[in-house]
């Protein structure tokens, strides 16, 4: 039983690490602000719903599992209105929104 | 478990300095606050991996509960100050 749990800890929390770990590199190659909020609003918030619901399985049932998953549930809701919050108010401020260059292909 | 809690910590603290990059280096003031905000969503996993490594979860899980909304009003503070200033 514990290594069954011990398996989806592992799982989950790697899940979480790499989702983080893409959302980084995100945030610093995609071209412009709007791509570059989408990277860190989305995979950062995903990320950090795996990494916990890896602990929670890690923890057992418990009033911390509790507290954890509250955790999951207030980043789950506040990370994508903080991005979406930036992303608006640098569009209204006058930011430009990447397009293509035709001349570069 | 243990080493591996703590080898994903040590990866996450090397994580977590590539977003630093784009707070130093952003070509406007709202790519810093993103890479601040993303620093901060990776702060809370490295405070709840703290806890599990140290056996005080209990402790710590109210602290990245804190960091959380802190990471969150600071983010809807700045987007609300930004309102309210003119355009360079």
């Amino acid at each position: 039983m514990e290594a069954i749990v011990n398996i989806f800890t592992v799982i989950f929390v790697l899940l979480g690490a790499m989702f983080m770990l893409v959302g980084s590199i995100g945030v610093n190659r995609f071209p412009d602000f709007f791509s570059r909020a989408h990277a860190s609003g989305k995979v950062d918030t995903l990320g950090i719903m795996l990494f916990i619901i890896g602990l929670m399985f890690y923890n057992g049932i418990n009033l911390i599992s509790l507290k954890l998953g509250l955790i999951a549930v207030f980043v789950g809701m506040t990370s994508p209105v903080a991005a979406h919050a930036l992303a608006r108010r640098a569009l209204i401020h006058g930011v430009k929104p990447w397009k293509r260059n035709e001349k570069e292909g | 478990m243990e080493n591996f809690f703590v080898m994903i910590a040590a990866i996450l603290a090397l994580v977590l300095l590539i977003p630093f990059y784009r707070v130093y280096d952003g070509p406007t003031v709202f790519d810093r606050l993103l890479g601040s905000a993303a620093v901060g969503a990776k702060t809370i996993t490295l405070v709840l991996l703290f806890g599990v490594i140290y056996d005080r979860v209990d402790m710590f899980v109210d602290i990245a509960l804190g960091y959380a909304i802190l990471n969150f009003v600071g983010a809807i503070a700045m987007a609300k100050y930004f309102k309210s200033t003119r355009r360079n």
